[in-house]
């Protein structure tokens, strides 16, 4: 592993990537920051981490799309394989120097209460905790990224799907709202989701029989459930979404709460993601 | 001793059969050559040794480590440069062997003397400052293997290592594949038939994913001895020496070449039988008074056999080869075991 990491971490600090991801998140930091905490004097910067979180729907991709893609596409991915190294180790290597990368920029960021202190009382405790919350936050959009880069070849459909879900987590909680609280409506979109999985699986394991098997239990399943005790479904799918809401967990922390919860839910999808990551690496081998 | 010991190799992608049924061992000390037009499966065979793909069946064993069970320490054993050298463009030639080394986990205090070792023995001293992506075909396929050599692993596997090369930069690299001999096992890769016949002790030659021979290049020649021709240049009487080598029974199929000079004969013939029909057809000459100018034998080269063995043909005719060449080489075996017996 630390093989892998230095040599990760070296790439990108000798290459443009590393600091083209550095400088953009401290570019749209700064403009907040100077619209908000110094032309306005808004003692906060918290608020400041929580009005540019949409920069990590652009940075992501930009750090991520090579990180599994490059070595595939360049067969370099041969010489790690066929290394006395197990895969978790390349993976996990690979993610801890993304994650230091990240650091460099955050650690900057938090000179910037010390800035703000010069000019009047502020709260170091919610800054560092809002500062602490950005920290998670990014890790956890990145081992989203890492895991999609894992799943192509291409580094252009990398990014792009990168986006388009790290985009989708963005406006989960405007998704949930489209739907209504009502029971019905919750079934409907489960039995909908639960087709979906069924395609799904049958486009991985190519066994019609089977993704109908599980398609129709699944549907019937719902089905008893709503007919015996509809209450369950109210409200269901939006918990659900929920589940996806990624920067909600991250409201707290914003607003200078020490969330444990939020500590614990950014760090499964991290590890998540990495065991997903993995096994899409090992999965690759049986193909 | 045995290093490696393939069992049944099995690999499908989806309906295609890339590997079928493969079985082999492989023995410390020798260089082994995988012979095989595309496609026959030498490179899938050599990334499921080494781990980089998943066999659909069957089992691998380097040094008594099964790849999948215990792949940390079966990988430890293994150096492999694949068909396309896996590189990190941007880095300088020090920098990507140092990440080599490191991945293989040699102690840092060894580090720096092997690097240097190995740069010296692959001769690419003069680039080690520069980035990879600057380097020549010749070069980069050179940083590559020392790549694989880098740690001294036992078993080294090179995947058509002299593929790109130009003629000067073959010998180099082939000498010095024969240079790794003294401390290392060697598994290569080649559809060239000149570069196997050089380099290897033993030629394992695959076609659709299958064994259909394996032994050493010259036990391979021997092999086809049932097929020899004698060609032969007899002065004389056109239809006496027709008649003559006709009652010869051994004499399966007699073939006339065109000859320049009229008064000369020139033939083909063939013997299927192990036996040497020179000293017959020379008395028989002999007795008929016609005086034999040229006789020489031709075993078929590495060349035929393989084009004999690999050729697409029906699969009954091609497994009928196959048997073929596996009962001759039994016969042989058999045939030096009574010699040996004889010996003693």
């Amino acid at each position: 592993m630390p093989a892998i990491y230095k040599k990760e971490l070296k790439g990108y600090l000798t290459s443009m990537l590393g600091y083209l991801f550095i400088f953009f998140i401290l570019l749209l930091a700064g403009i907040y920051f100077t619209a908000y905490n110094l032309v306005s004097a808004y003692p906060k910067f918290e608020a400041v981490l929580s009005a540019v979180t949409f920069v990590f729907l652009v940075a992501v991709p930009i750090l991520t799309m090579k990180i599994m893609a490059e070595e595939r596409k360049q067969k370099t991915d041969q010489m790690l394989l066929t290394a006395p190294v197990s895969v978790g180790s390349i993976v996990w290597g690979k993610y801890l120097a993304l994650i230091t990368v990240y650091l460099i920029s955050v650690l900057i960021l938090s000179f910037y209460p010390l800035i703000m202190s010069k000019y009047g009382d502020i709260s170091y405790a919610t800054a560092y905790t809002g500062i602490l919350g950005f920290y998670l936050l990014g890790c956890a959009y990145l081992a989203i990224g890492v895991f999609l880069s894992s799943v192509t070849e291409s580094q252009v459909i990398a990014a792009v799907l990168t986006f388009v879900v790290l985009f989708l987590f963005y406006v989960m909680d405007g998704i949930s709202s489209f739907f209504s609280q009502k029971a019905f409506v919750s079934f409907l979109a489960f039995s909908v989701l639960l087709i979906a999985a069924a395609f799904i699986i049958y486009g991985m394991i190519k066994n019609g029989f089977l993704a109908v098997t599980i398609g129709l239990i699944g549907e019937v399943v719902l089905l008893c459930i709503y007919f015996v005790k509809s209450s369950i479904f109210e409200g269901a799918i939006q918990s659900f979404l929920s589940i996806f809401d990624i920067n909600s967990h991250y409201s707290n922390f914003s607003n200078g709460i020490l969330d444990i919860t939020g500590i614990i839910y950014f760090v499964s999808i991290i590890l998540i993601c990495i065991f997903l990551t993995i096994q899409s690496v090992v999965k690759r081998r049986w193909n | 001793m045995r290093l490696l010991e393939v069992r049944n190799l099995v690999k499908k992608y989806g309906n295609h059969l890339a590997v079928d049924n493969l079985s082999f061992q492989i023995e410390k000390g020798k260089i082994y050559g995988f012979l095989g037009p595309n496609g026959a499966g030498k490179s899938t065979t050599m990334n499921i040794i080494t781990g980089y793909i998943a066999s659909t069946e069957g089992e691998v064993i380097i040094d008594g480590h099964n790849i999948l069970e215990e792949p940390e320490k079966a990988k430890k054993c293994i150096g492999y440069l694949p068909e396309q050298p896996p590189l990190y463009f941007d880095m300088t030639v020090l920098e990507y062997l140092k990440f080599a080394a490191e991945l293989k986990k040699i102690p840092k205090e060894k580090r720096d003397s092997m690097m240097e070792e190995v740069m010296e023995l692959v001769k690419i001293q003069d680039v080690k400052g520069r980035l990879i992506k600057n380097l020549s075909k010749g070069y980069r396929q050179r940083v590559g293997l020392a790549q694989a050599i880098l740690g001294y692993p036992e078993l080294i596997i090179l995947d058509e290592p002299t593929v790109g090369l130009d003629p000067k930069q073959i010998i180099e690299i082939r000498d010095l594949i024969k240079g790794l001999k003294e401390k290392h096992t060697v598994i290569l890769s080649s559809h060239i038939l000149s570069e196997v016949s050089a380099v290897c002790d033993y030629v394992l030659i695959l076609s659709h994913g299958k064994l259909v021979a394996g032994d050493t290049p010259e036990n391979l020649s021997k092999l086809a001895y049932g097929e020899k021709t004698l060609s032969l240049e007899i002065k004389g009487e056109r239809e006496k020496i027709l008649s003559a080598v006709g009652s010869l029974e051994t004499v399966e199929k007699t073939e006339e070449v065109p000859s320049e000079t009229e008064s000369v004969v020139s033939l083909k013939l063939t013997s299927s039988e192990d036996q040497d029909i020179r000293e017959e057809v020379f008395y028989k000459m002999a007795e008929i008074k016609c005086p034999i100018l040229r006789m020489d034998m031709t075993r078929l080269s590495l060349e035929d056999i393989f084009l004999e063995l690999t050729e697409d043909k029906e699969p009954e005719v091609q497994e009928k080869k196959r048997k073929f060449f596996m009962n001759r080489k039994e016969k042989k075996e058999n045939k030096e075991e009574e010699n040996n017996a004889g010996d003693l």
